[in-house]
C-alpha cells in the first residue's frame, strides 16, 4: 500500500494531489500512519507501535486504520497501479 | 539586456466584471514582457467597462460599435483608430468579436495590424453545435449533443437524452435540466440573450476542469496549463483556481492542436469522468480571463501570442509551475464624472 509517488504531504500535515488540485489537512496521527505507509511498513509493524504509542486497543485500531485508508483511497490518494 | 521594443497593443475585453472578461489579465501578461514596452489601446463597448478607468493598466481607451452592428462597422472604427493612433496588433478578446476580425484579417494586414487567431474554419468546426462532428472527424470524446431551434423540438428530446441535460446558448450561458419544463425555462432566457440555435449537450459527470492554450497555427502547441477551479461564481465563473499536474490533459491538448493547426488561444473546457476519460464540453476560441495564472505559473502566453502575431518565432513553454493559485478579488476604484463624461460624449478617454 503506497501514497501515489506525486502527491505531497508537508511536515504540517497538508496533502496536496496536484492532479486533481485537491488539498487535505491530516492531523499528527494521520501523519504518523501515513509515514509508516510511505516507508513501507506492514499493517502489523505499524499496529505494534500504535498501540504500544496510544492508548487504543488492536481490535479498535485496526478498524480506524482500514476506515482511513478507504479515505485515502476514495480521495484517490493511494497508489493502486492506476497510472495518474 | 537592450532597450524594449516598443508596441502598440489595442484589446477588448475590460469588462472586469463578476462575468470577467480576459482583458486584464492579458494587458498584464504583455506589460510584465521582458521584450516590449507596451502601449495599452482599450476597445470598450460599454461606458462602465473597468478596465477603462484603471490607470496604469490601459492608457488610452477608444469606444467601439457591438460586431452586431456589423462586422464593418466594427473594422472601420479599429482602422479609423488606427489612422489617427497607430495599432501594432489587436487582440480581440470575445467570442461574437471574433467573425469581424477573421474576415477582416486581410484588411487590417494590410493596414498595418497583426492579429493572431484562428482561421474561419478552425472557428466554425469547434462550436458547440458542431461539437459532435468535430469530434468524429479528428477521433476526440465528446458529449453527445444537439442543437435546437424551437420549443416544439423539447418534447422530443428524451428520445435521444436522459435526464439531466445541459442546455447551452451559441456564445455563452449554460444550464443543467432535470426535465421538459427546465428545459423550456432555460431555452427562453438563452434564445432571448444569444438567439438560435440552442445546443441540447449529454450531462457527463464528474469533475471540471480546464486549459488555457496557445497554438502557433502550424500544429505546434507553445504553451499549455490545466487547472481546475476552486471557487465558481453563481454565473459559472472561476473566482480561484489551482494549476495542476495532468499529463492526459497535455497530451490531449497537444493532440487537438496538432490535428487542427490551431492558430491562437484556446480555452478547453473537459470533464474528467469517474473512469478517468476527459471529455471535450468545450472549445473557446480564445484567451480566457483565468490566462494570468498561466503567467503567474512561467507561462506568459499573453507576450508569446503578441510574439506570434509580429511574426517572431517563439521557443514552446516548456513547463509551468504546479500547485500555482489565482484569487481573483473586486476592487473598487474611484473616478470622476468628467472621465465618464468624456468617454460618454467623445467616444475615448
Amino acid at each position: 500500500m503506497r501514497i501515489k509517488k506525486n502527491i505531497a504531504v508537508s511536515d504540517s500535515g497538508f496533502v496536496f494531489n496536484p492532479t486533481t488540485g485537491d488539498s487535505y489537512s491530516m492531523n499528527q496521527v494521520g501523519r504518523e500512519i501515513l509515514n509508516h505507509l510511505t516507508n513501507g511498513r506492514s499493517l502489523e509493524e505499524i499496529k505494534a507501535v500504535m498501540t504500544s504509542e496510544y492508548d487504543v486497543d488492536a481490535a479498535s485500531f485496526e478498524k480506524y486504520y482500514f476506515d482511513f485508508l478507504s479515505m485515502l483511497r476514495q480521495f484517490e490518494l493511494l497508489d493502486d497501479g492506476d497510472e495518474n | 539586456m537592450g532597450m524594449k521594443t516598443k508596441i502598440t497593443v489595442a484589446l477588448s475585453g475590460l469588462n472586469n466584471t463578476d462575468n470577467p472578461g480576459p482583458g486584464v489579465p492579458v494587458i498584464r501578461g504583455i506589460r510584465e514582457s521582458e521584450y516590449f514596452d507596451p502601449r495599452i489601446i482599450g476597445l470598450a463597448y460599454e461606458n462602465l467597462e473597468p478596465a477603462i478607468y484603471m490607470r496604469g493598466v490601459v492608457d488610452k481607451t477608444y469606444q467601439v460599435p457591438y460586431p452586431s452592428e456589423g462586422s464593418g462597422v466594427l473594422i472601420n472604427r479599429i482602422l479609423e483608430i488606427h489612422r489617427r493612433d497607430p495599432i501594432d496588433v489587436v487582440v480581440p478578446n470575445f467570442d461574437a468579436e471574433l467573425y469581424a476580425f477573421m474576415r477582416s484579417e486581410k484588411v487590417l494586414e494590410d493596414a498595418g495590424i497583426r492579429t493572431f487567431i484562428p482561421t474561419l474554419e478552425q472557428f466554425e468546426e469547434r462550436h458547440k453545435e458542431h461539437l459532435p462532428e468535430f469530434g468524429k472527424k479528428y477521433d476526440l470524446h465528446v458529449p453527445f449533443s444537439k442543437s435546437i431551434t424551437g420549443l416544439d423540438e423539447i418534447r422530443k428530446l428524451k428520445d435521444d437524452f436522459e435526464y439531466p441535460l445541459m442546455v447551452k446558448g451559441k456564445f455563452y450561458d449554460a444550464y443543467l435540466a432535470y426535465n421538459e419544463e427546465q428545459v423550456r425555462m432555460h431555452f427562453n432566457k438563452i434564445t432571448a440573450k444569444w438567439g438560435v440555435p440552442v445546443i441540447i449537450q449529454e450531462f457527463i459527470k464528474g469533475t471540471e476542469v480546464n486549459v488555457v492554450a496557445l497554438g502557433d497555427g502550424r500544429g505546434n502547441t507553445i504553451g499549455a496549463v490545466p487547472m481546475r477551479k476552486q471557487y465558481i461564481t453563481d454565473k459559472g465563473k472561476a473566482w480561484a483556481g489551482i494549476t495542476l499536474d495532468d499529463r492526459k490533459m497535455l497530451d490531449l491538448t497537444s493532440e487537438i492542436m496538432e490535428k487542427t493547426k490551431w492558430r491562437g488561444g484556446m480555452e478547453l473546457e473537459l470533464i474528467k469522468s469517474h473512469r478517468n476519460e476527459l471529455y471535450i464540453i468545450e472549445i473557446n476560441p480564445r484567451i480566457p480571463a483565468w490566462v494570468y495564472l498561466a503567467v503567474g505559473a512561467g507561462q506568459n502566453l499573453p507576450e508569446a501570442m503578441v510574439k506570434l502575431a509580429l511574426g517572431m518565432e517563439v521557443k514552446p513553454f516548456g513547463t509551468y509551475e504546479v500547485g500555482k493559485m489565482f484569487i481573483r478579488y473586486s476592487y473598487d476604484l474611484i473616478t470622476d464624472l468628467k472621465e465618464y463624461e468624456k468617454l460618454s460624449t467623445q467616444g475615448e478617454l
